[in-house]
């Protein structure tokens, strides 16, 4: 088993979650996130006042899936959510020892 | 007396409609102030307008009225600065149905055919708004119960002072010393460009010198935290301003119709003003520009809203709008904390309208012919408010330092002031987010695992 895990710019997550649904996927965890990149922040202005805002706001996914479909899944993700313009964010994954079903207590592949 | 006093239904019943709509520019005032602060502080900077309404109302009433347009305090002639505040304590002998041979008490009253109590009213609106407006100088860091009391103090001493300088026969009237410098030349403050923005913008930035600079101010991002309110907060003040200039007419004439259009243009032209400068500086027109300029605008047009013709205002609107814009930067060169610009935009808006009217008024100003002695005058009277707020500011807040304390402790300005004064946080969007409120479900379950522990 394997943990995805993907923070992408917050605009394409209806494009990836459409995507993830149609290779398969059951689902997801999403959340609000926000950091930067090899772009750094941006700049705003306010009344003449210069800030510089570093942290940007990003969504984060995380998918459980089998080992084999990691490879695909990260295809379909990067696939999905790429724009080509600077901060369109990274795709990973890393093994996962145990998964539970809270409401049945199924483990391991079973609890996918 | 033997005129017969009348009473003026329709001007009465604008009057009366005027007084309402300048009470809603101070929770107008606090949505555009609250939503440029940020979000751990907007509570805080909501309630130091409302607690405004609340210390002036009620003093308003006992002597704030009998302060700015009672006779002068020391006698016939003197000194002209206050009015004696006994004269009319409680509104005595302003009320209605006392006198059968007066029912309205339009014996007493300011303006010819309106009750006496009418005038009190509209009259109040325009002391709160005024207190309110110098907290934005300030914001993110006073203590609640010293604003309260600073509230207090300054109306009664500043404000009560000018209101009865400019309106109630004092000093800088047209029975005054400027009044009287040139033939048929009064000084024009038509509905408070030197009581209310000379004297605010002045008052804010005596405090924020006394008060000194937010924690992190010119290091941390202290971007405005919602633009929609600010937005929502310059629509509210621009519809209140309708009471505010055309109610100073006094009257549902032709006066106020004037300062109706007069309003509209000048506040329409400032928010041009301030986005081409912003479009040429920045290189984007903004949100937070178009509301700025608009209250550039409103406060420019205040004291000349009755004096101007609607192309003059429309020049007087550009000019302020633009160099407000110009201003707000100032406090970066200077080194002050004036948070959200009272002094950029009311204090040189303010100072724009009082002086331009010696050049674009239709019958004494410059450009129509009037000579010099109107920009003379309206420059003597803006000096003489600045001076005036400016000294008996300083002794207010220097002895609110000393005894009760302006700032609250760093820890509390650093958590958020409205947390930390007044036990609540304004937002509860994400029910994980602890934010500076900690009031989500993590939050809690970190307390309750602290209480085990």
């Amino acid at each position: 088993m394997k943990l995805v895990t993907a923070v992408i710019k917050p605009f394409k997550l209806d494009e990836v979650r459409a995507a993830l649904l149609a290779f398969g996927v059951q689902g997801m965890t999403v959340s609000e996130s926000s950091g930067y990149g090899r772009q750094r922040g941006h700049t705003e202005v306010y009344r003449g006042a210069e800030y510089t805002v570093e942290l940007l706001p990003k969504i984060r996914i995380e998918i459980l899936v089998d080992a084999e479909d990691a490879d695909d899944v990260i295809d379909v993700i990067v696939r999905a959510a790429r724009t080509g313009k600077i901060g369109d964010g990274k795709v990973w994954a890393v093994p996962v020892e145990n998964v539970v079903r809270v409401r049945t207590g199924e483990r391991g592949p079973e609890a996918l | 007396m033997d005129e017969v006093l009348e009473l003026a239904p329709g001007d009465t019943a604008w009057l009366l409609v005027s007084a309402s709509l300048v009470l809603l520019m101070t929770p107008g005032l606090a949505f555009f102030y609250g939503g440029m602060t940020r979000s751990k502080s907007v509570l805080n900077m909501m309630m130091m307008s409302f607690g405004a309404i609340g210390v002036v109302g009620v003093v308003y009433v006992l002597w704030g009225y009998s302060m700015s347009f009672g006779t002068d305090a020391f006698g016939e002639g003197t000194a002209g600065i206050w009015g004696d505040p006994f004269e009319f304590w409680a509104l005595n002998g302003l009320l209605p149905g006392t006198d059968e041979a007066d029912p309205y008490a339009l014996s007493n009253s300011l303006l010819t055919g309106i009750p006496a109590i009418v005038v009190v009213g509209f009259q109040m609106t325009f002391a709160i708004i005024t207190v309110a407006l110098i907290s934005g100088s300030i914001a993110d860091r006073v203590k609640f119960s010293t604003w309260l009391v600073f509230t207090g103090a300054w109306v009664s001493l500043v404000y009560f002072g000018l209101a009865h300088m400019v309106w109630g026969g004092g000093l800088l009237s047209g029975d005054g010393p400027f009044g009287s410098m040139f033939t048929d030349i009064a000084p024009i403050d038509f509905a408070g460009g030197t009581v209310v923005h000379i004297n605010a913008g002045v008052a804010g930035l005596v405090l924020a010198l006394i008060i000194g600079k937010r924690r992190g101010f010119g290091k941390e991002p202290m971007r405005p935290h919602n633009l929609t309110l600010v937005m929502l907060g310059a629509g509210l003040l621009w519809f209140g301003w309708f009471g505010f200039n055309a109610g100073s007419a006094g009257a549902a004439d032709g006066l106020a119709g004037l300062a109706w259009v007069n309003t509209t243009v000048a506040t329409a032209a400032a928010m041009i003003g301030w986005l081409i400068v912003e479009r040429l500086r920045d290189g984007h027109a903004t949100s937070l520009g178009a509301a700025s300029g608009v209250v550039a605008g409103l406060v420019a047009i205040t004291p000349a809203a009755g004096a101007l013709s609607p192309v003059g205002s429309i020049f007087l609107g550009l000019i302020a709008g633009a160099l407000c814009a110009l201003a707000v930067s100032l406090k970066f060169k200077l080194g002050y904390d004036d948070s959200l610009d009272v002094v950029g935009v009311h204090l040189v808006g303010g100072l724009v309208g009082t002086v331009l009217i010696g050049l674009f008024a239709t019958e004494t100003g410059l450009f129509y012919g009037g000579g010099i002695g109107q920009l003379v005058v309206q420059i003597l009277v803006a000096l003489v408010a600045i001076v005036f707020s400016g000294v008996l500011t300083l002794i207010i807040g220097l002895i609110l330092k000393v005894t009760m304390g302006w700032r609250v402790t760093a820890d509390d300005e650093v958590e958020g002031i409205d947390i930390t004064q007044h036990g609540e946080s304004a937002y509860d969007l994400d029910p994980t987010a602890s934010g500076s409120g900690a009031s989500g479900v993590l939050a809690n379950a970190t307390k309750k695992q602290g209480a085990q522990a």
